[in-house]
């Protein structure tokens, strides 16, 4: 499978990661190389197998759907780039 | 004496101070010294000399009191993944630069409960992406060993290649690692020291960097294999607040150490046996054959035959699971926001200016293979050839207790070699990946030197949950290989 820049583009804007456009071809290029790459998996029949869901094999663990933890929301808050009054702040949304 | 007292392994260390020759503020003192006079190696992003000596005065003192944990006074480096209360904690990336977590990792948090000391946070490839940790904010760790006439800088694997060094290095008794596809067995490999990744589920992720959840474990990077055993006794164990951490009794690792190895059914992978291996790591191989075989173990020729798919299956699996993860770094709850008065331009450029090239290239390939259309063919076929490859091993193991192969494909190769070709960087995992996608327990030991001096590793993958016969295997391997090269730096 081979990715052009259109494609790139869209990824980009998928991941939310901003790509400038002088370096969407050689990244094109670099994501084909790869996934060119795993395109071996291909040769594997893998009609009748099903997927792996689970490393181990375990029982989920249930538990009381009760409240654990919280009432920290200064901690919550220390590490955001821009809070006021308790609160996330963020560009304006909503014109 | 300062010589003597980083020389020491774990164990050493721990039975001097028992024994009332040393405190642990002598320890590590000398060991803050040796971690300074290691700058050069840039394995730690994070020195923490000040916490160190309190923690130290602290354990003293419980020692005194008659209170000794199970690594009571022991001076250890935390890699960067691993949250640490009011310590920053970068992942080794540009976007989290200045965060300081408000939580300690459940891991770390055992290590402290059991009176370990911490001297710092070590360097790494960003957010664990990598087998150099070249690709760091801060610039790349270097491994202290040197080819043989050749004075270039070496890296020390990654992606914990910062643990790796500063233990080769002896300016930390031992260190803690993660392990995704490789990233604490090829790092100890490269540098000559024990490195373990154990069974998925053994020790809690809660509070550890979440790089592809599936698969990544904690583990301890130490000197010898008594060593891992000591750690790993400490590291691992139930965490409710992780809930794919396994509720199973943790064993006395260091006392099965010394059963020995008779009658062991020792597996040897036909599949290993890989094109154009280098001849040193094959007759590395072949000597941790003859030397099993010596010591009573049976040799047995096994098939994995899924096993060259593995390596292109973690290289789909591991970047969807990261794409997903990290698509918590957005600029708003913690870490670098990069300024813009639209939200999804925000959102756009922090993440372009945070995160280094390999971590955008694998975020990528991952939002790519999870899009639309393409889930199927690439995702699901994915998860299907990992159930394939559980299955080769689930049948291996009714034949044999542990599998015996190399570490990785060649030595430690120099900074900067490599670091434009994603695909030769990626076949540095290619024995230790399928182990990592099985979810299986696995070590690599220190074997001999290659033809440029360095260290090479051999690899053994055990059964789930069963560590202890694994650190068994291990330790017979050991004494048979009787590794005892240093790196040049150091003075034995």
């Amino acid at each position: 499978m081979s990715i052009d820049k259109a494609t790139v583009a869209n990824i980009a804007r998928l991941a939310r990661i901003h790509v400038a456009e002088d370096r969407r071809a050689a990244l094109a290029g670099e994501l084909s190389n790869i996934l060119g790459w795993v395109e071996q998996l291909g040769e594997v029949d893998t009609d009748d197998v099903a997927p792996m869901t689970s490393v181990v094999e375990m029982r989920l663990p249930e538990r009381d759907d009760v409240i654990t933890d919280g009432g920290c929301r200064d901690d919550v808050l220390a590490n955001a780039p821009e809070t006021e009054a308790g609160f996330y702040v963020v560009p304006k949304v909503v014109e | 004496m300062s010589d003597a007292l980083t020389g020491l392994t774990l164990g050493g260390a721990r039975d001097r101070l028992e024994a009332g020759e040393i405190s642990s503020l002598e320890l590590t003192e000398a060991h803050i010294a040796a971690m300074e006079a290691a700058r050069p190696l840039n394995a730690i992003i994070t020195e923490t000399p000040d916490h160190a000596l309190a923690m130290a005065k602290a354990s003293d003192a419980r020692r005194a009191r008659g209170r000794v944990g199970a690594m009571e006074g022991l001076p250890i480096a935390i890699k960067d993944l691993y949250c640490t209360a009011g310590v920053r904690t970068t992942a080794a990336s540009n976007i989290l630069g200045n965060f300081i977590p408000s939580y300690e990792s459940t891991v770390t948090a055992k290590l402290w409960d059991a009176g370990a000391v911490m001297l710092g946070k070590t360097n790494m490839d960003e957010f664990a992406m990598g087998s150099s940790s070249m690709f760091s904010f801060v610039g790349p760790a270097i491994s202290p060993w040197r080819r043989h006439g050749d004075d270039r800088d070496l890296v020390p694997g990654g992606s914990s290649g910062g643990s790796a060094a500063i233990v080769a290095a002896r300016a930390a008794l031992a260190a803690t690692g993660t392990d995704t596809g490789g990233s604490i067995r090829q790092p100890a490999a490269f540098t000559g020291i024990v490195g373990m990744k154990p069974t998925y589920g053994r020790c809690s992720r809660w509070g550890i960097i979440a790089f592809a959840s599936s698969l990544d474990q904690a583990g301890p990077l130490t000197r010898c294999v008594t060593d891992a055993a000591i750690m790993l006794g400490v590291m691992a164990g139930h965490d409710p607040k992780d809930s794919t951490s396994v509720d199973a009794p943790v064993p006395d690792y260091e006392a099965a150490l010394h059963d020995g190895v008779k009658g062991l059914r020792v597996g040897i992978p036909a599949e290993y046996r890989v094109d154009n291996m280098p001849g040193e790591i094959d007759a590395l191989w072949r000597r941790g054959i003859a030397w099993m075989a010596a010591r009573g173990a049976e040799i047995v020729d096994i098939s994995l035959p899924h096993t060259k798919y593995a390596l292109p299956t973690y290289y789909i699996v591991a970047p969807a699971e990261a794409s997903s993860n990290l698509a918590r770094y957005d600029g708003v709850k913690y870490g670098l926001r990069s300024r813009h008065d639209k939200l999804i331009d925000m959102y756009e450029q922090t993440r372009a200016d945070g995160f280094g090239a390999e971590v955008q290239r694998r975020i990528l390939i991952g939002a790519y293979v999870l899009s639309a259309g393409y889930y199927d063919a690439y995702y699901l076929k994915a998860q299907k050839i990992r159930t394939l490859i559980a299955d080769d091993f689930r049948a291996a193991f009714d034949k044999v207790d542990v599998v015996l192969t190399p570490t990785a494909p060649s030595d430690a190769f120099a900074v900067g070699d490599k670091a434009d070709d994603p695909i030769a960087m990626y076949l540095n995992d290619v024995f230790t990946v399928p182990a990592s996608l099985a979810g299986l327990p696995a070590i690599s030991l220190p074997a001999g030197l290659s033809g440029g001096g360095l260290p090479l590793g051999l690899h053994l993958i055990g059964k789930p949950f069963d560590e202890a016969t694994l650190l068994c295997a291990a330790y017979a391997l050991e004494q048979a290989a009787g590794f005892e090269a240093l790196p040049g730096s150091v003075t034995p």
